[in-house]
């Protein structure tokens, strides 16, 4: 039973990050339908930025967390005004193969400056954090993510639902023609989903690197598991990518906990096809409303 | 230039891709608070006037190539949408359009768009008296809404965006002729009480004729014939190519049909 419950735990919070990482994937796909490839290298970035800081420039970590936030952000503005803007109104699938393009860039420069090496994080999070219940032991940085996925998803929620910025942004993913003849500032909101899409990654790549150390390899492949996370949750949908993630996390952690580790990575996606042949708009993706 | 006139559009081109020329020089002008009404059949380059002024072209590969825009004496021809409509010029896609993803009341916020920032609250609560149908339904999605509605919905919105001049696109496409009505008194409500200038694309000139304070005539990209909308209505070509009517003034029955080979006398 302890074993259990150590599992659900660690899948949970593997499940957060997975949704949190997926969260920043399924805004730009929502705005602007974009298939974002560079998503992985985007998460290895904001981890290797918080190393620098943390590791190297010695930052304590109430600084060296929000600046890596900043840069992200900065980063994701940078991306969209150089690469993403001069191939608004251009096919779709050019701007797709523009970011698988950015990733390997991104990529390169990134084996380019920290080589292909396996780094980790001093340790900085404070042990108090750690939850001891029996035999059940938490680490403190499981108890972080779960906690910064709760607090980071309920934001989103509200900004979405709520502030007018997000209405806009619904709105051009809604029906771009009738969002520009409202006035809404359509690259603009291209702009802010790719600085909060790389400001989501970047933060879910620094607790991903917490966990498993940072490189280069690891981090940006698991930009890829964004896929079964996003398509189970449904394309379009936040609160689906979250709660996609945490299936996802925990289908593989139970099955590496009580199945055999080489099967973890497989299992998901064989759960994905079946959850697609049942519903395939994903969980809580959008039904097309037709008027008939 | 006329003292009152707010917008005015001087021998402009239209050429779309580079190839297809759509509007060989058309000229009107806009009189401040009043309603013009743009009528035509399909294809006489209604809704790429209504779009050269908004700024929409661009987003069609659309150009301005000639002649000008003046609007409150600047010119804005070619201008991005975001630059028009902050200038107060908000048009009502043809078609409706409604962000069918969103509730009827944030479909409303979206036209605070070019005033971000700003309170709203007592435009909702005017748009809602201008459309009490929309105020039962505010937390629908507009997906499910009717025709009629959601007509109302995309011209609440664009309301929601205090504009000086308003361009709607065949605000009657595909609506019952009694909602057809109700429309057409709202706009006209709209334009007295608010003073907001309207540029009115129409097939249903009859309606539009009723409601507007002047007409323009369109043909193959070109303007054939302008005129108080009273005067507009007397005219016989006008009475039998567009309000189907004989030239006796009766209904025109099916028989006369072949008429429509007689060329009109404009062209």
């Amino acid at each position: 039973m302890d074993f259990f419950i150590q599992l659900l735990v660690n899948g949970l919070s593997i499940g957060f990050l997975y949704g949190l990482a997926a969260m920043g994937f399924v805004m730009i796909f929502k705005s602007s339908s974009v298939l974002n490839f560079a998503h992985g290298e985007l998460m290895a970035l904001g981890a290797f930025v918080f190393l620098v800081l943390i590791g190297w420039a010695e930052l304590p970590v109430y600084l060296a967390f929000p600046l890596t936030l900043v840069f992200c952000f900065v980063l994701g503005f940078v991306v969209e005004r150089l690469f993403l803007r001069p191939l608004i109104g251009e096919p779709l699938i050019y701007v797709i193969m523009l970011t698988v393009g950015l990733a390997s860039m991104f990529k390169g420069a990134m084996l380019l400056i920290w080589g292909g090496n396996l780094y980790t994080f001093p340790d900085f999070l404070p042990e108090g954090l750690a939850i001891q219940w029996g035999s059940v032991n938490i680490p403190p940085v499981y108890a972080v993510s779960i906690v910064i996925g709760l607090i980071f998803l309920m934001l989103f929620g509200l900004f979405f639902k709520y502030s007018s910025q997000g209405i806009y942004m619904r709105s051009v993913a809604d029906n771009q023609p009738a969002a520009l003849s409202l006035g809404v500032h359509v690259r603009k909101v291209f702009a802010l989903s790719w600085a909060i899409a790389a400001l989501v990654a970047g933060m879910s790549g620094i607790v991903l690197g917490i966990i498993n150390g940072i490189n280069v390899h690891d981090l940006s492949s698991i930009g890829l598991k964004v896929f079964p996370v996003v398509i189970l949750g449904g394309l379009d949908s936040i609160g689906g990518a979250v709660i996609g993630g945490i299936i996802i996390g925990l289908l593989e952690t139970f099955t590496g906990g009580y199945l055999s580790t080489s099967l973890r990575d497989v299992v998901p996606y064989i759960v994905l096809v079946f959850i697609l042949m049942v519903k395939p708009y994903g969980l809580f993706g959008l039904v097309e409303i037709e008027r008939v | 230039m006329q003292e009152d006139t707010l917008l005015q559009l001087n021998n402009i081109s239209v050429v779309y891709s580079d190839v297809i020329q759509v509007l060989k020089g058309v000229s009107l002008a806009v009189t401040e608070k009043h309603i013009a009404c743009l009528l035509g059949s399909n294809g006489a380059g209604k809704t790429t006037t209504l779009k050269a002024i908004s700024g929409l072209l661009k987003t069609e590969n659309g150009k301005v190539t000639d002649g000008d825009i003046v609007y409150e004496k600047a010119l804005i021809q070619n201008s991005p949408p975001e630059a028009i409509t902050r200038r107060g010029i908000i048009q009502v896609l043809e078609g409706r359009q409604p962000f069918k993803y969103l509730t009827i009341e944030e479909n409303l916020r979206v036209g605070t768009a070019t005033r971000w920032g700003k309170p709203y609250g007592k435009d909702l609560e005017m748009i809602y008296d201008y459309f009490p149908p929309l105020r039962k339904r505010r937390k629908t999605l507009a997906g499910y809404c009717s025709g009629g509605e959601l007509q109302m919905l995309v011209m609440g919105r664009a309301l929601m965006a205090h504009p000086k001049l308003l361009l709607l696109d065949e605000p009657s496409l595909g609506l019952a002729p009694l909602v057809v009505k109700e429309i057409f008194d709202i706009i006209e409500r709209i334009n007295r009480e608010q003073g907001t200038t309207i540029v009115l694309v129409e097939q249903n000139a009859n309606m539009a004729l009723r409601i507007a304070h002047y007409g323009y005539i369109m043909e193959n990209g070109r303007i054939v014939m302008e005129g108080e909308a009273a005067d507009l209505k007397k005219n016989p070509d006008i009475k039998e190519f567009y309000l189907g009517m004989g030239a006796g003034g009766d209904a025109k029955s099916y028989r006369d049909v072949k008429s429509y080979k007689r060329r009109k006398r404009w062209l």
